[in-house]
């Protein structure tokens, strides 16, 4: 079998597992729950690729911010950082565009000017806050898997105070900012629904991360680093700190973009609950897409419709939305195990028998 | 000797008529050791004259093929550690098997049965120190121990299962002069308690300072029994190399004048002058060391385990720094690390990348993967790699193609200025005969090409093969020798070469 041939079937393979996982899990899930199978596939499917109306406004919005923090999962997981806190980063990204918007009239400065600042804030913000992970990592080597994780709810309170206190729209009634005036939100997509411009960001950042991996020398040392830290320093002269370091912060950056497009495109305020788990999908969309920055593409649109579909099927089927959550735990399991599989049957021959060692 | 069921309690262990073979190597070939009550008794050996096989029987890690074994008298069967453990037979490995994060006592009490009570493991432990006058807090973090009190924390393990018959496999190798002094001292006072001692060493000088008896393994025989008060440095080197080198030295030309007349008629690629080098956690394990090495020529180093190549090594590749002194040597320096799969290959990503992994450091903008991918293709066919392509992943190809790529990319020219210059390490471990030939064939090649070659093996017979001429480092000092095994066997045992007395 030719490498490209072999290639094209390991795709084949994921492709299948995702189908029948999806298609298998719920229609399973439904008949165990007792609700008409038919009826609910049917709701899951209109209600995420039933129309082009359907599958930009519900599927598409959700799937910008999967993209781009599976982006800055897949980059954190490549470089060997297992950062679990693009939600807190996520948060603060969106705290940070949120203050901006909200803090410079849109009269003053041109309106392009004035986004470009707040989607830069967000970028700012998610970097600052995987940078206290980084540090606690490169100085004391502290777990980012611990330490992320805590900074995600750090932000989550942080966020909470903000919007009780400095962030808090004008009548202090609601827990929530004041809403971003209208002239600063991100332009629609003509033809799109409510699609917004995010869109644009997110391919183009997802796009952009996957040529870095593929192209750049910097990319390389990134998958060098991850791949294995000694032989990148031995035989490669690659400072693994700093490259562990930068990619951290990249990450960060990434998913804290997400938020900021998240306030700017859909939400127009920050209010406590403006994700619901983004950052933690974006691992299972980062792991389907067995870590590259152009699959998670399209594994951000997967996920986006599964949970824009399963919207649907509550409101029409009256089938719990937590049944997604399953079929997408069901899904991650079949893909891990096909890629287990796969690189179990890779190990080479042992063709050499290695003698024992007298010392 | 005597039988081994012939009950003497005093002798603490024998080990009889021992034959063990892995594979095609026969290990061992009746083998014999006989220690005795309240002694230290010195195994002496080259590497790989079967001193660690035979204490592994010992220790119950290795079933003999054929033998017999006795301990305090009584003929035993060890099938496991456990066994010799039981029986009062401790053993103090090389690398150590300790749990960083944990305390001392913790440590010591990982081994128990039954019910945990720390703080009558703590009680014991500092009963211990009191009765053998050793040093040791055990409620301090193993992490922040030195590697002296490490190794201590490793013997209180086998002391605190009521070790009567303690072994070490090259104690000193990892320790710095004062500590060995002080170690040695605590194994004589111990022995001197009825207890019995064997060390496994390289060193003649040990040997010679503190055992009472010494036996000397070579190529899997026992050749020589002597007691230490009779043992001399020349008689126990001759016993190790082999008494065919014994007669050879008469007429002989003083090793450095032969190595400087070589060495000067070369481009000097590497230079070094009083350099002195340390390890990672600072330990100077190199001490004033100054050669040249020429474009053009093998020159083999060797030295037994702890002597500081390792560092001499990677000091030449350019991969640790130069504490004091100077070393010169080319920016570009090929490194074959012994360790392979740890430190030079990323195991999972195809050849071609592997190939980019050299100078991925300081390479800037974007990588040109056609033009490396010619060049990995190219490095395939001449090395002779079989893979099914270069973008299978190097994982999927035999350990001898593995190596084979990664000589081909560290001696590749294209990234190097003038000289080419290449640092191995162990570069056949592991590989069948026919991957060795190959090699060895490409290491000659890079020579007579013009490369400066520098090969480190711990086979002494490989340095001798391939090399014109040996640096060898014993305890941190480095020797030029010629190729003579004889010579280079007696520095490495840091024994004066005839040519010096």
């Amino acid at each position: 079998m030719s490498a490209a041939m072999r290639e094209a079937y390991r795709e084949l393979a994921v492709v299948a597992a995702v189908v029948v996982a999806i298609g298998g899990a719920a229609a399973l899930l439904l008949l165990a729950m007792g609700f008409p199978i038919a009826g609910g596939l049917t709701a899951l499917w209109t209600g995420s690729f039933g129309s082009w109306y359907v599958f930009t406004s519900a599927s598409l919005v959700r799937a910008v911010p999967l993209m781009l923090t599976g982006a800055a999962v897949a980059l954190a997981f490549r470089g060997g950082v297992l950062n679990i806190g693009g939600e807190g980063q996520l948060l603060v990204g969106a705290a940070a565009a949120a203050a901006v918007a909200l803090a410079m009239p849109s009269a003053t400065v041109t309106v392009p000017l004035v986004i470009a600042a707040a989607l830069l804030a967000a970028a700012l913000g998610g970097a600052l806050w995987a940078s206290v992970a980084a540090y606690l990592r490169a100085r004391y080597g502290v777990l980012e898997v611990i330490s992320t994780i805590m900074l995600n709810f750090v932000a989550l309170h942080l966020v909470s105070y903000l919007v009780r206190g400095p962030l808090q729209e004008p009548t202090h009634v609601y827990p929530q900012s004041a809403t971003i005036v209208d002239a600063l939100h991100l332009p629609r997509l003509p033809g799109a629904g409510r699609l917004h411009s995010g869109f644009v960001v997110a391919l183009t950042v997802a796009v952009a991360a996957g040529w870095m991996l593929r192209r750049t020398a910097a990319g390389f040392r990134l998958v060098a680093a991850g791949e294995n830290p000694a032989a990148a320093t031995s035989a490669g002269g690659i400072d693994v700190r700093v490259t562990t370091a930068r990619v951290f912060l990249l990450s960060g950056a990434l998913a804290g973009l997400a938020g900021g497009v998240e306030v700017l495109g859909v939400t127009f305020a920050l209010y406590e609950n403006i994700s619901p788990g983004y950052g933690y999908t974006a691992i299972a969309v980062a792991l389907l897409a067995r870590l590259d920055p152009w699959r998670v593409v399209a594994t951000a649109v997967l996920f986006g419709a599964l949970e824009a579909g399963a919207g649907a099927m509550q409101r029409d089927a009256g089938v719990p939305s937590t049944l997604v959550s399953v079929i997408e735990a069901a899904l991650i399991l079949a893909v891990v195990a096909t890629q287990s599989f796969r690189s179990r049957r890779q190990r080479p021959d042992v063709g050499e028998h290695v003698q024992p060692v007298d010392a | 000797m005597t039988e081994p069921s012939g009950g003497d309690e005093r002798i603490a262990l024998v080990l009889q008529g021992i034959d063990k073979r892995y594979g095609a190597t026969q290990a061992l070939r009746s083998a014999s050791l006989r220690v005795r009550a309240g002694t230290v008794h010195a195994l002496l050996g080259e590497n790989g004259a079967g001193k660690s096989t035979l204490m592994r029987i010992a220790y119950g890690m290795e079933r003999p093929d054929a033998g017999a074994i006795a301990v305090h008298g009584a003929k035993v069967r060890l099938n496991s550690p456990a066994n010799a453990i039981a029986l009062g037979i401790g053993m103090v490995h090389q690398h150590f098997t300790l749990v960083p994060v944990m305390t001392v006592a913790e440590n010591v009490a990982l081994g128990g049965h039954g019910m945990l009570d720390l703080s009558r493991t703590i009680s014991e432990l500092h009963e211990l120190s009191a009765r053998t006058g050793f040093s040791l807090d055990p409620e301090v973090q193993v992490e922040r121990l030195s590697v002296a009190a490490q190794q201590r924390v490793e013997i209180a393990k086998a002391l605190m299962r009521r070790a009567r018959l303690l072994v070490l496999d090259e104690p000193t190798a990892v320790l710095p002069p004062s500590e060995s002094t002080e170690l040695l001292r605590w194994l004589r006072s111990f022995a001197d308690q009825g207890n019995a001692v064997v060390l496994i060493t390289h060193k003649l000088g040990e040997a010679l300072s503190i055992a009472d008896d010494v036996t000397v393994l070579r190529r899997g025989r026992t050749v020589l029994v002597v007691a230490g008060k009779d043992a001399t440095a020349a008689a126990l080197t001759d016993a190790m190399l082999g008494a065919a080198s014994a007669g050879e030295q008469v007429g002989k030309t003083p090793a450095t004048d032969r190595v400087e007349s070589r060495a000067s008629s070369r481009i000097p690629v590497f230079r070094a002058e009083q350099a002195t080098l340390a390890d990672t956690s600072g330990m100077v394990r190199v001490r004033d060391a100054s050669f040249v090495i020429g474009a053009g020529e093998i020159v083999g180093v060797a030295g037994v385990e702890g002597g500081g190549q390792r560092e001499l090594l990677r000091a030449l590749a350019g991969r640790l720094p130069v504490v004091t002194g100077v070393l010169e040597r080319p920016d570009m320096v090929g490194f074959v690390p012994e360790d392979r799969h740890r430190d030079a290959v990323l195991l999972d990503r195809p050849l071609v990348e592997n190939v980019a992994l050299r100078g991925a450091g300081t390479r800037r903008g974007l990588i040109e993967w056609n033009t490396i991918g010619a060049r990995t293709e190219s490095l395939m066919r001449t090395f002779d790699v079989r893979a099914p392509g270069p973008r299978a992943p190097i994982r999927t190809l035999s350990g001898g193609n593995q190596q084979k790529l990664v000589l081909a990319r560290e001696l590749d020219a294209d990234d190097m200025t003038s000289t080419a210059a290449i640092v191995v390490e162990n570069p056949t471990r592991g590989l069948d005969v026919r991957a060795t030939a190959e090699v060895h064939a490409r290491l000659r090649a890079a020579r007579d090409a013009g490369a400066a070659v520098v090969l480190y093996s711990s086979d002494i017979d490989e340095v001798l093969l391939l090399a014109s001429r040996v640096l060898v480092v014993y305890a941190g000092t480095v020797r030029e020798a010629p190729i003579d095994r004889d010579v280079v066997g007696r520095l490495m045992l840091g024994a004066e070469t005839h040519a010096e007395r």
